[in-house]
Parts: C-alpha cells; sequence; structure tokens
C-alpha cells in the first residue's frame, strides 16, 4: 500500500521537518515497516552527505562497533583523498552518519570511492538534500534522528509496507537520484518493468543499492535530468517509459513534482494554497498540518505537477 | 456464538485493538450529541472513526433521531457508514475513504469533499456532496441518488448495479467500468475508457468525452431520457448543459448462452 507526502513553502522556510512527521505519522496505517523523509534545508555552501554503515536488523558480531568505527574513519580519509575538505563528520544514530565538506568536483566517483567501503551506502548528497530513512514509524525515526527542529523550504517523505523488497534501509524511501545532486523520489506502487529498466541504466553505469523497484524512477529521472532534460518533461516521458502502477513524488533543489500512471490507480490528493502546496495519499495526512476546512482534489490520470519554491 | 477475544493493553495513542488487530471492539457510544427538539449535533474532533459511528448508531436507533449534524469530521475515513434507516445526516466538512457507504435509507449531506470510495454499495437513499470527490465514487452502488457538485476522480460507478450518479464537473478515466445498471448524470467533460465492458445501464455526458472504452458505443436520447435529465438535475438545483450525449452497452461482448464444451456436452 504505502502512503506518500510532499509539502512546499512558497514563502520561505518552515518547520518541514515537524510537519512531515505529522503527515507521516496521520498515515501510518499505509505502511509500518519504515519511514523516510527527504528534507531540503537552507542552501549551503557545504556539500551534506548522509551515508549508513550498517543496517538496524543486522546482527552485531564481535568486533561491530570496532568496524563501524574503522570505516567512518575510512570514508573520512576517502573524502580527503578524493579532493573534499572534510568540516565534520556527525553520528545520528548508531550506524547512520551526517558528513559536511567542501567539495568542488564530480559526485559520482566520490559517491562510488565512499560506498566502496563494506557496508556503505550514501543515502543523499547535495547542497540542501538530506534523507533520512529508518526502520519503524514517523515518529520513532523523527526522533531518533531529531528532525523536529529541522528548517526548510520543503520536503517528502514515505511510510512503507514492503510487498516487492526486503524491510531494511535500503528498501526505504525516498531514494535519492544517484549519482545527482539534491534529487530524491518517493513513490506508491508496483513497477513490472523494472529488471528492464534497471539493466539498461547499469549498463549505463549507475549503481544499484537494493532490490526495490522504486529505486529505478530516481535513477532513471537522475540521467534525464543529466542530459539537460527539464524536470517537468522528464517527469511526462517517464509516464510512457514506466510500466505499471505508480504515484510518485520528486523534489530537486527548488522544486516539488508529481506523476500519476494512466490508470490513477494509486491515491493521491492535493491541496494548492495561498503560500503552501501540500499532497498526500490521503487527506487526513494534509488535514495533520492544516486542520481547517480546505479545497482539495485528486489529480488526474496521466497528470504531472511541478511547484516551484 | 464465537467468544470475543480479551482486549489487549492500550497502546501509546490511547487505542484499544483486540487479538485480531480491529480497533475498539468492545467501544461504546460517547454519548457526546446534544439532542434538541428531534435535531442532534455533536463535534467529531476528538472521536475515532468508530466513535463517530456508534454515536450516529444511537442517535437513529437508539433515540430514534431523524435529523443530525457532525461537525469537525476532519477527513476520516469511513463515516457514516451502514445506517439502515431513514434519516437525514449533515457532515459539515470532508470525509476520506469510504464515506455515507453501505447504507440502506438515509439522506446524507456532505458540505466538504470526500476521498475514494464515498457511498460505495449504497442501497437506497441520498448522498449529496458539494465539493470534490476522489475515485471509485459510487462503487458497486445497487440504489438511490449519489450527487457530487465538483469533480470525480477515476473509475466513477465501477459495477454499478443500480440508482443514479450524478456529477456537476468532470469525471476521470474508465467511468463505468463494468457497470450493469443505473444511470450516470455527467455534466462536465469525461476522460478516455468511458463505459468500458458496461453490462448494461446509461452514461450520459454534457462534455466532451476524451476516448470510448471497449463495447460502450452512442445513442440517440429519447424523451424520457430528456424528461430524467431535467427532473434529477431540477431536483438538486443543478445547472443543466445544453446538449447531453447518452452512451449504452453495445452488447457485443455478450456470450451469456454459449455454454462451454464441458457444458454443451452434458446438455446434449
Amino acid at each position: 500500500m504505502c502512503g506518500i507526502a510532499g509539502i512546499i513553502h512558497t514563502d520561505g522556510p518552515g518547520d518541514v521537518g515537524t510537519e512531515m512527521t505529522k503527515m507521516l505519522q496521520s498515515m501510518k496505517h499505509r505502511g509500518p515497516d519504515s519511514a523516510g523523509y527527504a528534507l531540503y534545508g537552507e542552501p549551503s555552501e557545504l556539500v551534506v552527505m548522509r551515508f549508513k554503515l550498517a543496517d538496524p536488523n543486522e546482527t552485531s558480531d564481535f568486533d561491530y562497533n570496532e568496524r563501524l568505527e574503522r570505516n567512518r574513519r575510512e570514508v573520512e580519509s576517502r573524502l580527503s583523498k578524493i579532493g573534499a575538505t572534510v568540516d565534520r563528520v556527525e553520528g545520528e544514530s548508531a550506524y547512520a552518519y551526517r558528513a559536511t565538506f567542501r567539495y568542488e568536483g564530480e559526485l559520482k566517483p566520490l559517491a562510488d570511492y565512499v560506498e566502496d567501503i563494506p557496508g556503505c551506502e550514501v543515502l543523499s548528497l547535495g547542497h540542501s538534500l538530506e534523507i533520512v530513512k529508518d526502520l519503524g514509524d514517523a515518529q520513532t525515526v523523527a526522533d531518533q534522528y531529531r528532525l523536529d527542529s529541522f528548517r526548510g523550504t520543503h520536503a517528502i517523505g514515505h511510510v512503507r509496507m514492503a510487498t516487492e523488497s526486503d524491510v531494511d534501509i535500503a528498501g526505504a524511501h525516498p531514494y535519492w537520484a544517484y549519482p545527482f545532486s539534491d534529487v530524491a523520489v518517493v513513490h506508491n506502487g508496483q513497477l513490472t518493468n523494472y529488471h528492464q529498466w534497471r539493466r539498461r541504466l547499469e549498463r549505463n553505469g549507475h549503481r544499484f543499492q537494493s532490490e526495490c523497484d522504486s529505486e529505478i524512477i530516481a535513477v532513471y529521472l537522475a540521467e534525464r535530468l543529466a542530459d539537460g532534460t527539464s524536470l517537468e518533461t522528464a517527469m511526462k516521458q517517464s509516464l510512457d517509459d514506466l510500466d505499471g502502477v505508480f504515484t510518485y513524488l520528486v523534489v530537486t533543489e527548488d522544486s516539488l513534482g508529481m506523476a500519476k500512471d494512466a490508470m490513477a490507480a494509486k491515491p493521491l490528493v492535493l491541496h494548492e494554497g495561498e503560500n503552501l502546496v501540500a499532497l498526500a495519499s490521503e487527506e487526513s495526512a494534509i488535514r495533520a498540518v492544516l486542520p481547517q476546512e480546505i479545497d482539495s482534489y485528486d489529480p488526474y490520470e496521466s497528470e504531472v505537477l511541478v511547484w516551484s519554491r | 456464538m464465537v467468544a470475543m477475544n480479551p482486549p489487549t493493553e492500550q497502546d501509546t495513542r490511547g487505542v484499544r485493538n483486540d487479538i485480531r488487530g480491529l480497533a475498539e471492539p468492545d467501544a461504546e457510544a460517547p454519548k457526546v450529541a446534544r439532542i434538541e427538539g428531534g435535531t442532534a449535533t455533536f463535534d467529531a474532533a476528538d472521536l475515532s472513526p468508530r466513535l463517530v459511528n456508534l454515536e450516529l448508531r444511537r442517535l437513529v436507533y437508539g433515540e430514534g433521531v431523524r435529523e443530525i449534524r457532525v461537525e469537525n469530521p476532519g477527513a476520516k475515513h469511513s463515516i457514516a457508514v451502514g445506517l439502515l434507516a431513514r434519516c437525514r445526516i449533515t457532515i459539515n466538512g470532508s470525509l476520506g475513504y469510504f464515506g455515507a457507504t453501505l447504507g440502506d435509507g438515509p439522506e446524507i449531506h456532505i458540505t466538504g469533499r470526500v476521498g475514494w470510495s464515498v457511498a460505495e454499495n449504497m442501497m437506497s437513499g441520498v448522498v449529496v456532496i458539494d465539493k470534490n470527490a476522489g475515485s471509485l465514487t459510487g462503487a458497486a452502488m445497487r440504489g438511490g441518488d449519489l450527487v457530487v457538485r465538483g469533480h470525480v476522480g477515476a473509475r466513477t460507478g465501477i459495477d454499478q448495479k443500480g440508482g443514479t450518479i450524478i456529477i456537476g464537473g468532470n469525471a476521470g478515466s474508465m467511468t463505468g467500468f463494468m457497470m450493469q445498471r443505473g444511470r450516470q448524470i455527467i455534466c462536465g467533460d469525461v476522460g478516455p475508457g468511458m463505459g468500458d465492458s458496461m453490462y448494461d445501464g446509461a452514461i450520459y455526458v454534457g462534455g466532451t468525452v476524451a476516448a470510448l472504452g471497449v463495447d460502450c458505443v452512442e445513442e440517440e436520447l429519447t424523451p424520457d431520457d430528456e424528461e430524467l435529465l431535467d427532473r434529477k438535475l431540477g431536483i438538486y438545483r443543478m445547472d443543466r448543459p445544453d446538449t447531453f450525449r447518452k452512451f449504452v452497452c453495445g452488447k457485443q461482448l455478450y456470450n451469456y448462452d454459449n455454454l462451454e464444451p464441458s457444458e454443451r456436452k452434458l446438455v446434449l
């Protein structure tokens, strides 16, 4: 089933951390397995990288802590080797970290070099994007990663009911559009031509971290954006290229978009306010941040909409 | 008698679940409604969907109240379901999924919008929605009138078996998919795949149709059709488009008399 939500403030930053937690928590019944956030803070000169070195359901063997510490230091040293000036690396939980560094070069070699460390996965990379995802409901994840104080302009989130792959962080949404800076995707549905697209994209040099079908949407869009296609055009092309049932949300540094398949098989409710656009699988999620009576509607089949902050 | 499982402990949000995961199996009506001269009003803001429905049942069946007003429904799911008596309910706000479903008799007026599957399986009665509705509006409906003044999503009246669905705005794709009887009156435009695999019934469209579904064909309007459109739109005070087109089943997919080879052998 899964639940997705998105919010964008068009009049400057808001408490998107708290707002997204409320929206996702009200849809807990749609997916209790894991919760994930893609949050956009104030753009910074530094690159923000969220990464993990182990999975929460991995058994911790005798040198678990030592190995994580060793690998964390290895990430720092590899960042320096590739030419980044590391600002700081903070532990967000026992196995997830947030690194900030100054870096001007290509992101793909950097991500590949860091992910070469055993157990390491780069969750997000960019100047304002931060992806946080973990097992449990939205409130549990928000408390664990202290998201209540996060201020920003827009965010998307996802509560997952695993149907196509394992319950772990790699299978949790949102997906970062590797190796494209500041782009992330959440998806509700199933893609039936996943393997075709995965083979095509892998031949073009893209890496996949999970067995989850939704990951191809992020990588597909990243490839189109890298070719110079606009976000809206890339999303319209995806309606023909992707097969299956889907409603997905995509965020970039300054915009938020939604796309719905030709059968309109997955729900989405949309509210366009004066200074705020909120959309979610259920209206009750929008009501969690806008309790008053609001005007809202369901976008139609094959519809692509994009808003900018 | 099936033994009721003992309720488990309350979770952190104060919601009781029994061993099957069903919410609040032993809940009782909250008795919060204010009853004045045959009319009851209550606020649903702090009530769970189950408590709202229990309160509605208490008022309709227990107190014999025939006019009820529900404030602050807050887009909750499954509100005003399974009411099997004549009564008039006004819901001042919006509902989530499965609003006003499984009803037999009530007149329900929703002043906001509704999510998916509103009035699903309605047997008789009237449901009026002032704003938009989601997909699967009036799914498997068997009787009564369902009126949406705004726009509706996809698959309106899927598997409809009777009654009338009236839409003031536009409708999405696969409208009237597999409908078996009944009528749909859509004043605006309709998306692709309209009337796909319909068995019977009629769809009247005031605007444009993006594309017809399999075995859906256009038919001439008769004076009876015109009378029906005037009457139904008049009852709910809706603007009538100048012209309507009527779409019905082409009956090219009817194979009811053809026996399977194994069955034919038995008959002979």
